[in-house]
């Protein structure tokens, strides 16, 4: 799965929801641990794959407003630590 | 994670980064883009 969060705390939300279950137990996925791999779209051993004039066309003006380390980071933390 | 090959569940938001995006940045690693999405996190 790859996201396309804006902020590090709606990453955070979402990568727990498809891997440990909807922590806000409010939705259909809780208490549903799917455990999909999930990478936020920016992320650098992600976005390094991408050809780069389509990543250019489609990622420059996310990435010139958006964290891509924090929004990295902070879904790599519940990938690899599940929090 | 090698995404040539891959399936691949593009989730986008509309004030980060949108499902098209996502999917064509996916598609162009050589990923299979299974669905694709646009949600408002409010």
């Amino acid at each position: 799965m790859l996201l396309g969060t804006p902020t590090p705390d709606s990453g955070k939300l979402y990568a727990q929801t498809v891997t440990e279950g909807d922590p806000t137990w409010a939705g259909p996925l809780a208490g549903l641990a799917l455990r999909l791999p999930v990478y936020h779209v920016l992320e650098a051993e992600i976005r390094e794959q991408f050809a780069s004039e389509i990543a250019e066309e489609q990622l420059a003006m996310p990435e010139m407003v958006l964290d891509a380390r924090e929004l990295g980071e902070a879904v790599k933390s519940v990938r690899e630590t599940g929090t | 994670m090698n995404l040539q090959g891959k399936r691949v569940i593009a989730l986008g938001e509309r004030d980060g980064v949108p499902g098209p995006a996502i999917a064509a940045c996916a598609r162009s690693a050589g990923a299979s883009v299974v669905l694709e999405m646009t949600h408002c996190f409010v």
